[in-house]
């Protein structure tokens, strides 16, 4: 049963009158809506603290540990900081492209909490265009972030700005082409309807465990770079090189406004995680979540919550790129990879051939773009290797060196 | 369905007020003092020369048209997708040409060299 049908149902119990359920739905909407904002808030506050726990034990460190139990109240500390810090706007700045631009970046990523199924009635909006919603709401970030740097009339912030623009645009073409793949796959772009063709029956019951990474392993792989990419994380966190651009985009912001963008940014790391989690890692499903519903909420949140694991992860161990590496890794590897993934899908899945050869058709295919990725990205890191070796460590390659030519001529 | 898209109007409406009320709260909460150096444009204590607004890459604008392309094209895909299982085998391969023809254009501006970033 739905969630609302359910609120709605109680209110009219309770004795609500029949005729007015235009209002007893936007009520019971607006309970919803409201919940679902602000546990995001609370969620974005364990979500920092997550992060600075993570990259400091990556980093032999401990991390926060004073306020509260194991420092877990550091954040709202942080936030109450915040909110006491003077509200400056540099006099020079485009006054209403500034003071829209954070708040456009928080909306744009709250607004996709309402297709994100967390259990089998638990969705705020089962929109028929989900997935195509989602790719909508990218767009909004990406404005954000062009408005803030345009608008503070900081050569810095105009600079992180383009980089933004250019960026996260090349990176939402592989996104979006990967996210094609389930929806190719299951004939719908409802969130909760590709929850639910992840299932997996084994006579009655479903274990849950159909899901399409292990079909799809390409798709995911090149969805996971690229949303890493669309997050701003840190092999590809050219936005915010602290050592280029002093901050980025918002380096003329302060107090609350500053964190409206620190908020949507480990908000939305943490919402493409569960759009990975819907799409590829079987969403709310698990063995047993058919039986006990309570168990659908608790598989997302840990799936979820594991998938930010690993981007802090990847976050704490990948050395920043360059911002032409960057673009020609998305434009010349993996645009071609995933349109021809798409192309070999779409043909493959309409061949005559018995439907499980298709099916494996398809796992052939992602498995070669899997191992195309990988092996580009392996030889990527060898020659950083090799080249970080030869500035910092010259005696490591004395071996390989050759002596010094004589030079001719003279 | 429609009830569902009033769903997403009433979220909107909190994603904004959220956002509005965490600034102004903010704006009233912390002290104001203001000053004209601190109000200038910060770029590591030097003072500005000229304007920021100046001519940039036209590489950023070849980017911008390349995503157009792209974008366009995605969405003709994804109702292509989601129709997909009542198609016949040969609209499937008009749509894989479509597919090709963009692939070629992908390989048409790598040769031209619209992908470089140097």
């Amino acid at each position: 049963m739905n969630w609302s049908d359910a609120l709605i149902q109680f209110q009219y119990d309770l004795g609500a009158p029949q005729e007015l359920s235009w209002l007893i739905e936007g009520i019971t909407y607006f309970i919803g809506a409201f919940i679902l904002a602000n546990a995001a808030l609370v969620l974005a506050l364990l979500l920092i603290w997550i992060t600075r726990k993570v990259v400091s034990r990556i980093q032999d460190r401990i991390g926060p540990n004073r306020v509260g139990r194991y420092g877990l109240f550091q954040t709202v500390a942080d936030a109450v900081k915040l909110l006491s810090k003077e509200d400056i706007t540099p006099s020079t700045a485009d006054k209403v492209s500034y003071l829209i631009a954070p708040v456009l970046a928080v909306m744009g990523v709250l607004m996709a909490l309402a297709v994100i199924p967390f259990g089998a009635g638990l969705v705020g909006a089962d929109l028929n265009v989900g997935v195509l919603y989602l790719v909508a709401l990218g767009s909004i970030g990406i404005m954000a972030a062009l408005m803030a740097g345009w608008g503070s009339n900081n050569k810095y912030a105009l600079l992180a700005g383009f980089r933004v623009v250019a960026q996260l645009l090349s990176y939402e073409i592989p996104m979006v082409l990967a996210m094609l793949a389930p929806v190719l796959l299951v004939g719908t772009m409802s969130m909760q309807g590709i929850s639910q063709a992840q299932s997996l029956y084994l006579g009655p019951i479903n274990l849950g465990l159909g899901w399409f990474i292990f079909l799809l392993p390409g798709a995911f792989l090149i969805y996971f770079i690229s949303a890493l990419a669309e997050a701003e994380q840190t092999p590809f966190d050219l936005l915010e090189a602290e050592s280029e651009l002093i901050a980025g985009f918002h380096i003329e912001y302060s107090g609350m406004k500053f964190a409206m963008f620190f908020l949507a940014q480990f908000l939305n790391s943490f919402f493409l995680g569960a759009i990975a989690v819907v799409l590829f890692l079987g969403g709310w499903q698990g063995p047993f979540a058919g039986q006990i519903p309570l168990l659908g909420p608790i598989y997302f949140l840990a799936k979820t919550f594991f998938v930010y694991v690993v981007i802090q992860w990847v976050k704490g161990t990948f050395p920043r790129v360059r911002v032409d590496q960057m673009m020609s890794f998305a434009w010349k590897v993996l645009v071609p990879l995933v349109l021809a993934l798409i192309l070999a899908q779409m043909i493959i899945m309409k061949l005559p051939t018995p439907m499980w050869l298709n099916y494996i058709l398809v796992l052939v295919a992602n498995l070669a773009v899997v191992v195309a990725v990988l092996n580009i990205l392996g030889k990527y890191f060898q020659r950083e290797q090799v080249r970080s070796k030869r500035a910092f460590e010259p005696k490591s390659l004395i071996g390989v060196m050759q002596p010094a030519r004589p030079a001719s001529g003279d | 369905m429609l009830s569902q898209w009033g769903f997403v109007l009433i979220l909107s409406a909190i994603a904004v007020i959220i956002p509005v009320a965490a600034i102004v709260l903010g704006h009233f909460l912390g002290p104001r003092r203001p000053d004209p150096v601190k109000n200038e444009t910060y770029e590591s204590g030097v003072e500005t020369i000229g304007d920021t607004w100046v001519q940039f890459r036209a590489q950023y604008y070849l980017i911008g048209l390349i995503f157009l392309i792209f974008d366009v094209e995605v969405i003709f895909l994804f109702p292509i997708a989601v129709a997909y299982a009542d198609l016949s085998f040969f609209s499937v391969i008009a749509a894989a040409t479509f597919v090709l023809i963009l692939i070629l254009g992908l390989f048409l501006e790598w040769r031209k060299g619209a992908l470089e970033w140097n």
